[in-house]
């Protein structure tokens, strides 16, 4: 009950730009146990929302309906509405290989394919998309570019991609990412594996991003959520607690849980 | 403290010795083996035994059409089993990882693994050699593809498992479909893994006897034709080794130092391809 009555309380005041991503009744579980519980938010475009809360709070889970990359597993189900522009993407016709072009995902170790930088970068272009040699080229160099990993791998684009740096595998994740033109960019604690410079960039680089994507990041730090996000979401044991802009959920969060997590009390 | 300390000392001591005494013995057994097959088989290689066909008895001659045909059968061998295998582990791996069935695949094909080569054979016999009515060369490969592939299956199968997670997801987050994902991101991770066991597969089907005696036979002569009787290095040696005749049994020497030699070669190079991998 004493859900019901905050999910009231949580729904945003002051965030009215138009929602891109809109979470209704959203329930999901791991075979019989229920990992988020009624969920429901809006995420607005071309903005970042940061998920936080202790572990195990479901923010993770949260994140991977939202491209279903969950589907890869048998028993996780999510039951409720997930609407993208309108449309809701857990329904059963919706095809799951657009979907993921559209809502591209970084994760929390670097994850770059065994292969050359180059081809990290063009695997995901050419998938969807013919394009000449020259035509590639552009876009792996945009993509890279736009990831601020250009000037440090122009010249050994052939080079595993594995023999990047740490922070410079993750920002190639992300190139790679951006690369297939997606609209949504889920982070999935994208810099905790990470030392705090390599952090640093990934954090300016989420800055420079939001202008032209809809964002979402989940993170432990709650410092980083602070300086990256719009608004950010609170949840607790699988319950959406608080969602508001950050710098209330940081300042002035209505609930008391919310407060003695962002206060250091407990997680 | 006084008494303890000096008897542990004393104990470990006696392991030390122990453990080095029994790793000295089972080390000296195969430094026997080699020796002996160097010492008698060096004796017996020249041009000779890669230019001859396997002679008569008491006459010179060499091992060219045993060695041929061996290699003929290991190809075809490889050539069935390893698409199986892999296919197979394939599925087990990445399709069908959390299925019922792939416990039960698992299960089988780890009896098939270690099944006696001789009960292949005589499967095989009964299966092709006896409807046709005569042996093959085509029935031997036969009966050493059903044992390359279970052990391709198992290797293809624990090095797709040792491909973390994180990176097929990696791949499904950008929008490739599951199997483009396997093939240029889960295969391209583990392919030196999955080369190391079919290198292996070879090095286990180049020294089989067992499985060719009824199916593959043997022929004193050159044969290219796969409907008929092939001649093959380890059956070769069966046969020579056991005659009285001292050309043969020369023979036989020369040929078991040729298999050894492959074999180590390929487990040689197995192991260089998957310490490469450790290394990056």
């Amino acid at each position: 009950m004493n859900n019901m009555v905050s999910l009231d309380k949580v729904a945003p005041q002051n965030i009215s730009d138009k929602a891109k991503i809109e979470i209704k009744n959203l329930n999901f579980y791991y075979g019989e146990s229920k990992a988020l519980k009624n969920i429901s938010l809006q995420l607005p475009e071309r903005s970042v929302t940061a998920f936080i809360g202790p572990s195990g709070c479901g923010k993770s889970t949260l994140l991977r309906v939202l491209n279903r990359i969950y589907e890869l597993y048998p028993k996780q189900r999510a039951e409720g509405e997930v609407l993208v522009d309108g449309k809701n993407i857990l329904d059963r016709s919706q095809d799951l290989n657009l979907l993921r072009t559209k809502v591209g995902m970084v994760f929390q170790k670097p994850t770059p394919f065994p292969m050359s930088i180059y081809d990290n970068i063009s695997f995901g272009i050419k998938l969807y998309e013919n394009l000449s040699k020259s035509e590639m080229d552009e876009r792996v160099e945009a993509a890279l570019r736009r990831a601020a990993l250009w000037n440090e791998v122009k010249d050994k684009l052939n080079a595993s991609g594995l023999s990047l740096s740490g922070g410079q595998q993750q920002r190639l994740c992300i190139a790679r990412t951006v690369a297939v033109k997606p609209e949504i960019i889920l982070l999935d604690e994208p810099a905790s594996a990470l030392d705090p410079l390599s952090t640093a960039k990934i954090e300016e680089l989420i800055d420079e991003l939001r202008a032209d994507y809809t964002i979402v990041i989940v993170t432990h730090n709650m410092q980083q959520a602070a300086r990256v996000s719009r608004q950010t979401a609170f949840m607790y044991l699988g319950e959406l607690v608080e969602f508001d802009e950050t710098a209330k959920i940081f300042t002035s969060p209505q609930e008391k849980r919310t407060q003695d997590y962002v206060t250091g009390r407990f997680g | 403290m006084s008494t303890i300390y000096p008897r542990r000392k004393a104990t470990n001591g006696i392991m030390m010795v122990l453990c080095g005494v029994a790793a000295v013995i089972g080390l000296a057994w195969l430094a026997l083996i080699l020796g002996a097959l160097l010492y008698k088989g060096l004796a017996g290689i020249n041009l000779a035994v890669f230019t001859q066909m396997t002679p008569p008895p008491g006459e010179a001659g060499g091992l060219l059409n045993a060695i041929a045909g061996s290699l003929v059968i290991t190809i075809i061998a490889v050539v069935i089993g390893t698409p199986i295998g892999i296919l197979a582990g394939t599925y087990m791996a990445e399709y069908g990882r959390f299925s019922k069935l792939t416990t039960v695949v698992r299960f089988i094909n780890d009896i098939l693994l270690s099944a006696p080569s001789i009960v292949v054979g005589l499967f095989v016999y009964e299966l092709v050699v006896r409807p046709m009515g005569h042996f093959s060369a085509f029935a031997g490969a036969f009966a050493l593809a059903i044992l390359v592939i279970p052990v391709v299956v198992r290797t293809t199968e624990d090095m797709l498992n040792l491909v973390p997670n994180a990176l097929r997801e990696a791949g499904t987050a950008i929008g490739a479909p599951r199997w483009i994902v396997i093939r240029s991101v889960a295969y391209r991770a583990a392919l030196s893994g999955i080369v190391t066991g079919i290198l292996l597969s070879i090095a286990r089907i180049s020294g089989e006897t067992a499985p060719l005696l009824f199916t593959a036979l043997n022929n004193q002569f050159w044969s290219s034709n796969l409907n008929a009787p092939m001649a093959s290095l380890p059956v070769t040696i069966f046969q020579f080794a056991l005659s009285p005749y001292e050309e043969w049994q020369q023979l036989a020497w020369t040929g078991a130092l040729l298999i050894t030699l492959t074999v180590l070669a390929l487990s040689i190079l197995a192991r260089s391809l998957t310490g490469r991998r450790e290394d990056r």
